[in-house]
């Protein structure tokens, strides 16, 4: 993003590391089962998310879950954003979902909407037991009626403010950045 | 599969041609219909992309397989679709095409799909109106959806197309087929070879930089694919073409020349194939064949044009009378 | 009638060999005086300083359309455009629906142009009955009843026999024969020039042996016939040899190209706009080229327009079905000025010559001078300033130009028609 000023780092790689172990111990706690519980990352970082959530869930439990990839973009609400030109890219979910217990990771949680989106997506490929929602950050000004299970900051912001996630994987570095649009 | 890699933005309300397309957005296109395909191995094949949206496919060639492709790609992106015969259309009672066109923009449909016999005629439309139009072909001119499903399926068979070596064997002169596919692979880094009995390879083509050789064994020798193209002998044809048996002779693909090959190589047919006439029904059922698997691609190229062009077209002529301007962390 | 007086202008009149600044006094509809420093009383005066004050425009091919088309150009919208264009003087073409063939038809034109034109209007007869090339035309008789040419344009004569009794014929009556060079045969049914450019776009291609092939026939058949011989709309380089070749023999060959093919090159079709189709049709960048020096070296004699009007009907359709042909009076000497003058090609006199002098010459007529005497057939033209060809604009009744959306160089003011303004542009132009 060129039109994008930086105001301050919020996490740093230490303190998202952390997050994400708290985050997997939760999903663990909260869900006696493992057998069941199926991890959908959306479209990028809430891909790459998910896939260091298995890694560290295989590393605590010694299982592989299910892991899958959704992309959004066939689902939206708006068929063109204001500035941008979204890629499809390829959405997989190459388990069974249903009776599974699905949790759904993305890296900001903000109006809802991608959500929602991703929510019909799912409802798509089947009837999971439970749909559960886990988010790096979340920056408030829900637009529909949403909320995550698991939270790793809650970060209040105007919205002029944009809340930037950088993760290894795709931007080099793991970050996460507040800053504005100008 | 190597998963391409598009940068660009598509901005494009219509698509009219290969031949004036970038090669990054050939890339585009490829890329994005790689992530079509997926919608068609769902249980609940569809997605809503495209809801609410009109789609009409008018024909003024007879056409089954185009049209049907586009039609199941227009209804997994749940495109309404709505198909004109010229048969069954006012063609007949002696409207023009941009008459016809706009009578159908003014329905409020989104994607017109036209397919038509004289060169040029879906340029016209384009820009006579506002509503997108996608070319299924038009006269001798150009396929492009066609040649992006070819391309499409090289891609996934061979793996890049920069450096392969295509040949097309056929009616060059008469095919639009033809013409896509050589703009096609000529940008995406690819070598061709067109190959045809004199008459039937039209003026000037090395010009397009492609080579031209009249033996099939040529033509065959060290290419990694060929895309055969259907010899239309239905034709009403004012020019001279040849008889089938003797092109059967001298052009046909045939196991034999196949086994003279040293290494395996890629066959390509647009369909309907004429068996016994452009190659052996050996050679079209054979492991050399991907024309089943084009078919399928297909639909997922056009799926992504279709997706596309309605994008461009929302951003060009924006319908809405709401935005989300604050969805810009994740929209 | 009232007198003009033109003053201090740029008087080009290559007939007498004049390029220079000074008056001109029109009285009684002819040129009375040229001079510097007239100074007779005048009805009105024309301040033409930085102006090119120079002989109507003869265009010797033009398609008026009537009678019988008149939904694409009547006789009084076509010479209403010419005026806008400079030209006093045009020949029309005989065809009309139905061909001027016969007396009778040339009768019935005449009239029609004496009751409607608002400038000069020579008749074109055909060579053969109903232009079929079967069977000619009284040519004797066609001549009695005043015509100034005759034509098959739109097709050419493919008996050999008939051309060659054409040329005697015509050579005996004195009358110019224009040829329009095509065989059918080679042709196609092409629509566009052969080469990459029909091969791109999926159209039949027209070769340019169907025009070359004949123009060499032509020219031998006029050199057999010891006759003069007129060349229509060259479009191609080898057209262009085949003339040089037989000027340099001594035969008595005329050749014209149109403003189209000095402007123009094939690459103008790719958008299938049929305002770019036409036959000849729009040849390579080298036949441009080619044209244009033969220009220069005086191979081409004549720019004419071969303004072909066609209503939105025949030509807002598919490629193939639109007709050929495009409108060209109203910017023929400003394409002229913007390809030939700005590119140094032609001095202004021998652009001059090319469209007054020569044709009025080939054609044998009294026109395209500004002889103390003559008539006062007149366009003055601001050659420097910069215009925008725009459809709504256009007098003609047909709009299909190539040129619209062209900013062209060169704005004719005034046309003065035997001694009175005919045409006079207005602010908003």
């Amino acid at each position: 993003m060129n039109n994008f000023k930086e105001k301050a780092v919020i996490l740093s790689a230490e303190e998202i590391k952390r997050i994400i172990y708290r985050l997997t111990h939760q999903i663990l706690e909260n869900n006696s089962s493992v057998g069941e519980i199926a991890l959908i990352g959306i479209q990028t970082r809430g891909a790459y998310l998910a896939k260091r959530v298995q890694a560290i869930v295989k590393e605590i439990e010694g299982v592989e879950l299910p892991l899958g990839v959704l992309d959004i973009t066939l689902y939206r609400d708006d068929l063109t954003a204001v500035d941008s030109n979204p890629t499809v890219k390829e959405t997989q979910l190459d388990f069974d979902i249903n009776g599974k217990i699905v949790v759904l990771i993305d890296d900001v949680l903000f109006t809802g909407r991608t959500i929602r989106a991703a929510l019909d997506e799912i409802m798509d490929f089947g009837r999971p037991q439970k749909v559960e929602l886990l988010v790096l950050i979340d920056r408030g000004h829900r637009e529909l009626p949403i909320r995550a299970d698991f939270v790793g900051k809650n970060i209040p912001t105007s919205t002029q403010e944009t809340v930037k996630v950088c993760l290894e994987e795709v931007d080099g570095k793991d970050e996460v950045v507040i800053g504005e649009k100008i | 599969m190597r998963k391409s890699n598009a940068t660009i933005a598509w901005r494009r309300k219509d698509l009219l041609d290969i031949e004036s397309l970038s090669r990054e957005e050939i890339e585009l296109i490829l890329a994005t219909a790689e992530s079509f395909k997926e919608v068609s191995r769902r249980e609940i094949k569809k997605v809503p992309a495209l809801r609410g949206k009109t789609l009409v496919n008018l024909f003024y060639e007879p056409s089954t397989r185009t049209r049907v492709s586009f039609e199941v790609a227009a209804k997994r992106l749940s495109l309404d679709v709505i198909n004109i015969a010229s048969e069954t259309s006012s063609v007949k009672k002696g409207e023009t095409l941009i008459d016809t066109g706009k009578n159908i923009e003014a329905l409020k449909v989104d994607i017109i799909v036209v397919r038509h016999n004289y060169s040029g005629a879906a340029a016209m439309l384009a820009r006579s109106l506002r509503v997108s139009v996608v070319n299924a072909g038009d006269g001798w001119h150009e396929h492009p959806t066609q040649a992006l499903l070819d391309i499409f399926t090289l891609k996934e068979k061979l793996g890049a197309i920069k450096g392969l070596k295509v040949s097309i064997i056929g009616d060059i002169a008469h095919s639009r087929v033809a013409r896509s596919n050589i703009w096609g692979l000529l940008k995406l880094g690819a070598s061709v070879k067109v190959c045809a009995p004199k008459i039937l390879i039209p003026a000037a083509i090395e010009e397009m930089g492609v080579t031209v050789t009249e033996s099939l064994d040529e033509a065959i020798a060290d290419a990694d694919a060929v895309n055969v193209l259907r010899m239309q002998f239905e034709r009403d044809s004012q020019d001279a073409f040849p008889k089938q048996l003797e092109y059967f002779k001298n052009f046909g693909i045939t196991e034999e020349r196949l086994a003279k090959l040293s290494k395996k190589i890629v066959i390509m047919h647009p369909g309907p194939i004429n068996r016994g006439i452009e190659m052996s029904s050996a050679v079209a059922d054979g492991p050399h064949s991907v024309i089943l698997e084009q078919v399928t691609n297909g639909i997922a190229v056009r799926m992504a044009v279709l997706f596309l062009v309605a994008q461009a077209n929302e951003y060009i002529n924006p319908t809405k009378h709401f935005s989300n301007p604050k969805g810009e962390n994740k929209v | 009638m009232k007198n003009l007086l033109l003053k201090n202008g740029r008087v080009i009149d290559p007939a007498n060999n004049i390029d220079e600044v000074c008056d001109i006094l029109v009285t009684g509809g002819k040129i009375a005086k040229v001079s510097k420093g007239i100074k007779d009383n005048a009805d009105e005066t024309i301040d033409a300083t930085g102006k090119i004050i120079m002989p109507g425009i003869v265009d010797m091919h033009v398609h008026l359309r009537e009678p019988g088309r008149e939904d694409k150009e009547t006789i009084a919208t076509g010479t209403r455009a010419a005026l806008r264009g400079g030209v006093t003087t045009m020949l029309a073409m005989p065809n009309t629906l139905c061909a001027i063939d016969c007396a009778e038809r040339v009768r019935l034109l005449k009239d029609i142009i004496a009751r409607t034109a608002f400038a000069n209007v020579l008749i074109s007869a055909a060579i053969t009955k109903e232009r079929c090339g079967k069977e000619l035309t009284d040519i004797r008789k066609l001549k009695e009843e005043g015509i100034t040419a005759i034509s098959d344009d739109g097709s050419s004569v493919d008996s050999q026999k008939l051309m060659l009794e054409a040329l005697i014929a015509a050579k005996k009556e004195k009358l110019t024969v224009t040829c329009h060079c095509e065989d059918i045969s080679l042709t196609n049914n092409g629509v566009v020039n052969l080469g990459l450019t029909s091969t791109r776009l999926g159209l039949r291609g027209i070769s340019k042996e169907s025009e070359f092939k004949r123009v060499g026939r032509d020219i031998e058949l006029a050199a057999s016939a010891n006759a003069p011989i007129h060349i229509a709309h060259v479009s191609c380089s080898e057209s262009v040899q085949i003339i040089a070749n037989a000027k340099q023999k001594g035969i008595r060959v005329t050749a014209e190209t149109a403003p189209h093919y000095i402007s123009l090159s094939e690459e103008a079709v790719f958008g299938y706009d049929t305002n770019f189709k036409m036959n000849p049709p729009l040849r390579a960048k080298a036949d441009v080229e080619a044209i244009k020096q033969a220009l220069r070296a005086n191979i081409i004699d004549v720019i004419a327009s071969d303004h072909a009007p066609h209503t939105e009907n025949e030509k807002e359709i598919e490629f193939d079905r639109a007709e050929f042909g495009v409108i060209g009076m109203e910017t023929e000497l400003a394409v002229s000025i913007t390809e030939l003058i700005q590119a140094g090609i032609l001095t202004w006199p021998q652009l001059v010559a090319k469209l007054t002098t020569k044709p009025a010459q080939i054609l044998g007529i009294n026109k395209g001078t500004l002889s103390v005497g003559a008539d006062a057939d007149i366009a003055i033209v601001n050659p420097e300033q910069d215009w925008l060809v725009k459809k709504e604009e256009l007098i003609s009744k047909s709009k299909n130009s190539p040129f619209l959306g062209r900013t062209l160089k060169g704005v004719v003011e005034y046309t003065i028609y035997l001694g009175n303004i005919a045409y006079k542009k207005t602010a908003k132009q």
